[in-house]
């Protein structure tokens, strides 16, 4: 039986996934603070999105396993929220409507206050009857933020949330998800294709290698938050950004110019 | 009433038998009023042209009635027709309901497992691409002249309409949003009636009008094969009289019935499916 180690939220032990003959990951282990945003970025067709899948209880493991708090995860955890690779938004249903969703599906009573203040919070009031085909990308993403903290999970799984976002709604979006951890403070597990915006919003970035996808560097992200621009075009940004690049493209020129 | 005359070349992947491609929201907003008076007066110059060359020309009214005999056959003898008008009514109307059901259940059953969908779709092709029609002398040789072989060709031509079209449309899975259900621990039947039914909702609109339609017209077909009511029945009652102007009438009131049809499935594809556009 695999440990989990103390005051890590969530244990990933030996995670391996196979579809087929087509091994996806292969032995993935690592924890992610209580309260810290954790990165993984790795080269596509690495596993990324399958690792989140399994860690949020929508797909099993084919070896290994995950612990939320030491009880091994086999199905989907009310404390566990999932933001997908673009929005996901239902389009029959309008904005409120989807926010709702998750308390339909539970048969709960909304929170009505708390979600009045994440719409408010995400600068979507007065957005709440629109469609979502009358609302931009990263609106509708901002939306689906809201659906999954509406329900106050303790940890957040981001699936590449701003993947198809221009670059400057993309920046925008790193900023709400900043704030919105230093308001709440919610466990976030974060993939994404961006270097930039995994040491913007991290305290720790993985680098997942090529297929079968194993955790191949592991870096602190020591900078103090809000991160400035200033913080972001430093020196040691600079640097970490190349170690990752290095350690992604496999190139040692990279990396010893790094070090 | 219609904006557009429906898209039948906007095709489906894997798109469904027959004319699954009708978009039901064609609608290409408000009307002005200068448009509003040239339609107007086009159906007039139409309408009125069409009497005057008739009458010019003396075509004989066994041929081609003019206008204005149909309009007055059709006040004349609406009372009459009234009675036929309910009988092909009942048998549309309970004909579709039926097949429409029966479709609608074995497209949701039989896509949820792909191997069974394999096994019935050339039977239901089958259904689709034979004429039911053909099926009415054996039906009133077993059933009679009654309601009962109208009533079941009915079904057997809408039912199968609805099911290839509504299956298409349950087969339009989208992984990502069923993961979503998913992930908050929907059951399987929160996922049917919360992501797969509104996500087939256009396509079984589509079906529901196309089952409509061919239901009227296999109604108004059965109805000339044999039994002394409804609608049909009238056709070959007048035509063999060789009543031309009351003939036209019925043709007249059985668009109409064709036109309402299809208004209404456009107004509840407008209402429940426009966010597909």
């Amino acid at each position: 039986m695999a440990v989990a180690t103390e005051g890590a939220r969530l244990s990933i032990r030996g995670a391996g996934k196979r579809y087929g003959d087509l091994q996806a990951i292969a032995d993935v282990t690592f924890d992610v603070g209580r309260n810290t945003i954790l990165s993984i970025v790795g080269p596509s067709g690495c596993g990324k999105t399958t690792l989140l899948w399994s860690m949020s209880g929508l797909h099993g493991l084919s070896e290994g396993q995950v612990l939320l708090d030491g009880q091994a995860i086999t199905g989907p955890h009310p404390e566990i929220g999932l933001v997908f690779q673009e929005a996901n938004l239902l389009p029959w249903r309008n904005l409120m409507q989807n926010i709702l969703f998750p308390w339909e599906v539970k048969r709960q009573k909304p929170d009505m206050a708390w979600i009045d203040h994440l719409v408010d919070r995400v600068g979507l009031k007065g957005f709440e009857t629109r469609m979502p085909r009358e609302l931009s990308g990263g609106m509708q993403q901002r939306a689906s933020i809201v659906r999954a903290l509406s329900l106050r999970p303790s940890v957040l799984l981001m699936d590449e949330p701003f993947g198809a976002l221009d670059a400057f709604t993309r920046e925008e979006m790193n900023r709400l998800v900043e704030e919105i951890w230093l308001e709440t403070k919610t466990t976030i597990v974060f993939i994404t294709h961006s270097i930039e915006e995994a040491i913007f919003l991290s305290d720790r970035v993985l680098v997942l290698s090529k297929r079968p996808g194993r955790v191949m560097a592991d870096y602190p992200v020591p900078f103090p938050r809000p991160r400035s621009l200033e913080t972001m075009a430093s020196r040691e940004v600079f640097d970490l950004t190349n170690r990752i690049k290095a350690d992604i493209y496999g190139q040692t020129s990279l990396r010893a110019a790094a070090e | 009433m219609r904006d557009a005359i429906p898209e039948f070349n906007k095709s489906q992947p894997g798109g469904g038998v027959g004319l699954s491609g009708v978009s039901l929201a064609a609608g290409t907003g408000t009307r002005t009023r200068k448009e509003i008076a040239i339609i107007l007066l086009v159906a007039v110059v139409v309408i009125g042209g069409l009497e005057v060359l008739l009458r010019w020309f003396e075509v004989p009214h066994y041929i081609l009635p003019p206008p204005s005999a149909i309009a007055a056959a059709l006040v004349k003898e609406f009372p009459l027709l009234l009675p036929h008008l309910r009988d092909t009514l009942i048998c549309l109307f309970a004909g579709f309901g039926i097949g429409a059901s029966i479709g609608l259940i074995l497209a949701a059953v039989v896509t949820q497992k792909p191997f069974v969908e394999k096994v019935i779709t050339p039977y239901i092709l089958i259904l689709v691409t034979t004429p039911m029609l053909a099926l009415v002398p054996l039906l009133i040789l077993r059933f009679g002249f009654g309601y009962t072989p109208r009533i079941i060709a009915v079904a057997l031509a809408a039912g199968p309409m609805v099911m290839i079209n509504a299956a298409t449309g349950f087969r339009r899975t989208d992984s990502a949003k069923i993961a979503l259900a998913r992930s908050y621990g929907a059951s399987v039947l929160q996922i049917f009636w919360k992501i797969r039914a509104p996500m087939a909702l256009p396509m079984i609109l589509v079906g529901l009008m196309i089952g409509a339609i061919f239901g009227l017209l296999t109604c108004v077909g059965a109805e000339m094969v044999g039994g002394g009511f409804g609608l049909g029945n009238r056709l070959t009652t007048y035509s063999s009289m060789i009543n031309m102007p009351e003939f036209f009438a019925v043709i007249m009131i059985l668009s109409i019935m064709g036109i309402v049809l299809y208004v209404l499935f456009f107004l509840i594809g407008k209402k429940w499916a426009s966010w597909e556009t």
